[in-house]
């Protein structure tokens, strides 16, 4: 029966790898949870074997039932019917059926109902769930909102609304409005506490909801009159059950059609405060979102790997001058990057995953003990990696996810282009990937602390001292001159006066940067490391063929850094058409 | 008000025939079971969902899948419970080696009765043999009433099962009181997929065989070996059974001899895109009533 787990070896690696195991240890208590607990594992080799079975379920039903219907959900899409979203049949139906197989909950802790999986694997399912039906991705994305619950809600809150997660009832984040976007300072929803009701009451608009007609909804909402900034916002949880906010229309969209982006009407609705006012955005929404960019970073990955895999079966059949135009030059090159840079985003995906993991862990432990200062030193610098990675991983995956995308169309040649041909779809849906939750000049913004503070710089130097086989150690030797390349620029930006618009000026092209040696260097430790057999050579290959790429890119990257100075800024901001 | 129903679901452990290769069939004409997947018979996985739909109306009522086969088809009785089912029985004896449909179906029959349910529930026939005797004689060898090829448990209301059933050229509504067996025809709903809580909790239950081949198993040690993860195996002693009528020399069907028959496709015929070759076709399909 066909899987998208079982036919995919190279995310198959990422089931156990590097920090896992700490993780897992530590969110089973170190196992002791089995003694009372029987889904619970007794260690980490029983943890894992259990984990593949539940994903081995996840790939089986994305195979068989999530991709066949894909086609079907774009061309119905979902509608409002009195007020409220109705699923196309298919969405309906893969939901349905992850619901009876009991995926949802995935990575909740089990005195919810959940079953306490790493976060690694819930980004293995999202991007699973992306292969084979991107818009699907997101409604089973949308559980992050029951993790920032899981953080920051009373345990009376998590008690109500967690274990409805782990049951199958879908979540929504209101954040956006139609003045407030990439902006959500200016977040205008209005909640105001009625104290004879005894309970806050949300009146406004929202708008590019998705899922906005979700069983929980968190909203973010202005609770201090007479605020205009973030500092005004606070979090609530909304219950569909009161019925209280309406779908006023559903959006046209270009591409993830299942995926339903609702503009709502909030009237007099009934809302709950999540953790303390006023730290809505500044502390709740932003972990929020951090965690929502992981999940783009997983469905990347997942429109990748589905544009490739088209492309590729193409290639091989399609014949033109006598043979399969695989056998081209230009064809392969094509395929060769694409599928480096799958894997590349891959092996960052995971270890983003993993190292918000470990933090998130800690903060759970330390709600019920004391971290020792070993415990804390560590919880601070995965929080340290997480956040600078976050970003890079959204920027790069999503970039790539519509560069393979594209790629794979233009091998399809004027039959991508038709509708008859699956590749139109994975472009359309590729296209939202580097916008949605915050755009990819946004993950710049995000990533300058990253180049600043360099920490960028000192991830690149710890990957430089993992002990190198014969073979990789060109392409370790060349890396290695790319970070000096690398640092040499930040300080060429930096140290300029004026220099924050010209850092800001320069920012995409540091990130990339950044992102090309640091998504190098985790695929070289991949061959370094690996104990999977032919891992070692492939992934020597995959690196060459990538930093190819990349090692050009920054050689660019380095002599427009050098030919635009300060005072060539004014150029670029006052170059008008009209003149 | 119905009361809790005691369900036993037949199943049987096949190899996948769906996708034959040339390697399908052995030399002296037996399959190749090396070179097949053994999988859940599909009818039986839809027999399943019928009986998890029984378990899930009425409150109280338990699923127990028995099947007969060598020690490995504990696979399907894992994989029963991962869907819904309660628990199962493996029934397994070097002496049910060589059964026929008949041989079969009195094993069966007297593993039946001494579970004592209220209903049987098999799929209509499976992809190895595709005899479907095994369902009906099992009912006649208990003297339970059968409904075959049902498509559809509708409801069971003081003692009476109504069922929808396919038929040639429609379906049919009957009644029937219970005990009964029904046999599941390929047209009702598929079977539900495997349930990541289920698979978490019940992924160790082992048969007493398998425990004693993996003596080391940690799993056993920390867990002490919890009642819910052994799986019941039943032998010939078990289930009062003839010896003279199980097996070899219970099973009246010889074979005498197989024929491996490879479809090939003959009287082929080229057709090239001339405006007289598809002139041709379009008369030949004309005649012979393929459209028109």
């Amino acid at each position: 029966m066909a899987n998208f787990l079982l036919d995919n070896k190279d995310l198959q690696y990422y089931l156990d790898h590097e920090l896992l195991k700490k993780i897992v240890t530590l969110k089973e208590n170190n196992f002791k949870d089995a003694e009372n607990d029987e889904s619970a594992p007794v260690n980490y080799d029983d943890a894992l074997e259990g984990y593949n079975k539940v994903m081995e379920i996840i790939g089986e039903i994305c195979a068989n039932t999530l991709a066949p219907n894909a086609e079907g959900v774009d061309a119905e899409g979902p509608q409002v019917v009195d007020d409220h979203v109705v699923y196309a049949s298919g969405t309906q139906e893969n939901h349905d059926m992850m619901k009876q197989a009991g995926l949802y909950g995935l990575s909740l802790p089990r005195e919810y109902g959940g079953m306490n999986m790493p976060l690694a694997h819930f980004s293995m399912a999202s991007e699973l769930i992306g292969r084979a039906d991107a818009g699907f991705s997101n409604i089973y994305g949308l559980q992050d909102c029951a993790e920032t619950i899981n953080e920051f809600a009373s345990e009376e809150q998590k008690q109500e609304y967690l274990p409805r997660v782990s049951k199958g009832e879908t979540c929504a984040m209101d954040l956006t409005e139609p003045d407030a976007g990439s902006d959500l300072q200016a977040v205008q929803l209005k909640a105001h506490y009625d104290e004879e009701k005894g309970t806050w009451i949300l009146n406004g608009v929202k708008r590019f909801i998705t899922n906005g007609d979700a069983d929980i909804s968190l909203v973010l909402a202005r609770s201090e009159e007479g605020t205009h900034d973030g500092r005004g916002l606070s979090l609530f949880v909304y219950d569909r059950k009161h019925m209280a906010v309406k779908v006023r229309r559903i959006e046209h969209k270009f591409g993830i059609i299942g995926s339903p982006t609702c503009e709502l009407v909030f009237t007099d609705a009934p809302a709950e405060l999540v953790g303390s006012r006023k730290l809505g955005l500044i502390r709740y929404v932003m972990g929020l979102m951090n965690a929502a960019r992981l999940g783009i970073g997983a469905q990347s990955v997942g429109i990748a790997e589905v544009s490739y895999r088209e492309g590729l079966q193409y290639a091989k059949e399609r014949k033109q001058f006598g043979k399969a135009i695989i056998e081209f030059p230009a064809v392969y090159e094509l395929l060769s990057n694409m599928k480096a840079r799958i894997c590349a985003s891959r092996a960052m995906l995971y270890e983003t995953a993993n190292n918000v993991d470990m933090y998130k862990t800690y903060f759970h432990v330390s709600k019920k003990r004391k971290l020792t200062p070993e415990e804390r030193a560590e919880m601070k610098y995965h929080t340290k990696i997480a956040d600078a990675y976050t970003p890079l991983l959204k920027m790069m995956s999503s970039e790539y996810a519509n560069s393979v995308a594209y790629d794979s169309l233009q091998i399809h040649g004027g039959s991508g282009f038709m509708m008859d041909y699956p590749i139109q779809r994975h472009v359309r849906d590729a296209r939202i990937t580097n916008i949605y939750e915050g755009t990819t000049q946004l993950q710049v913004v995000a990533a300058i602390k990253g180049i600043a503070a360099g920490t960028y710089e000192e991830k690149m130097k710890e990957y430089e001292g993992i002990k190198c086989l014969a073979m990789n150690k060109p392409l370790l030797e060349r890396l290695t001159n790319m970070r000096k390349q690398y640092e040499e620029m930040v300080s060429y930006v930096t140290e300029l006066d004026n220099a924050n618009e010209f850092l800001d000026f320069h920012a995409r092209r540091l990130a990339e940067m950044a992102g090309h040696i640091i998504f190098a260097h985790l695929m070289l430790r991949r061959s370094n490391t690996s104990k999977v057999e032919g891992d070692s050579e492939e992934y020597h290959t995959l690196t060459n063929i990538y930093l190819n790429d990349g090692e050009a890119k920054n050689n660019g990257y380095a002599s427009y850094i050098k030919s635009v100075n300060v005072a060539d800024l004014d150029m670029f901001r006052d170059i008008k058409l009209d003149k | 008000m119905t009361k809790p129903l005691k369900i036993v679901v037949l199943a049987k452990q096949v190899p996948d025939t769906r996708n034959v290769g040339k390697d399908a069939m052995k030399e002296d004409g037996t399959v190749n079971r090396a070179a097949l997947e053994a999988i859940y018979n599909p009818e039986d996985l839809n027999a399943l969902e019928q009986a998890i739909r029984i378990k899930e109306k009425y409150e109280g009522t338990t699923v127990t899948v028995l099947t007969m086969g060598p020690p490995r088809a504990s696979d399907i009785i894992r994989e029963s419970i991962f869907r819904g089912a309660n628990d199962g029985i493996l029934l397994t004896d070097r002496a049910f080696a060589g059964s026929d449909t008949l041989a079969t179906s009195y094993a069966l029959s007297c593993a039946i009765r001494k579970i004592n349910p209220d209903i049987v529930i098999a799929g209509r026939q499976a992809i190895d043999g595709d005899t479907a005797q095994v369902g009906p004689q099992v009912a006649e060898k208990l003297n339970f009433p059968q409904i075959t090829y049902v498509e559809n448990v509708e409801s069971i209301e003081n003692g009476i099962v109504t069922i929808i059933r396919r038929i040639e050229n429609g379906i049919e509504k009957v009644e029937a009181k219970y005990p009964l067996v029904l046999t599941i025809n390929e047209s009702a709903p598929v079977c539900r997929p495997r349930n990541a809580r289920r698979v978490l909790k019940y992924r160790h239950s082992k048969t007493a065989t398998e425990l004693q081949a993996e003596s080391n198993d940690y799993i056993c040690d920390v867990r002490g070996c919890r009642p819910h993860l052994t799986i019941t195996e039943w032998g010939v002693a078990d289930i009062d059974a003839k010896a003279e009528e199980l097996g070899m020399s219970g099973s009246p069907t010889k074979v005498k001899s197989i024929q491996n028959v490879v479809f090939q496709v003959k009287d082929s015929k080229i057709l090239t895109s001339s405006d007289n070759d598809v002139q041709d076709l379009m008369q030949e399909l004309i005649a012979n009533h393929t459209i028109g």
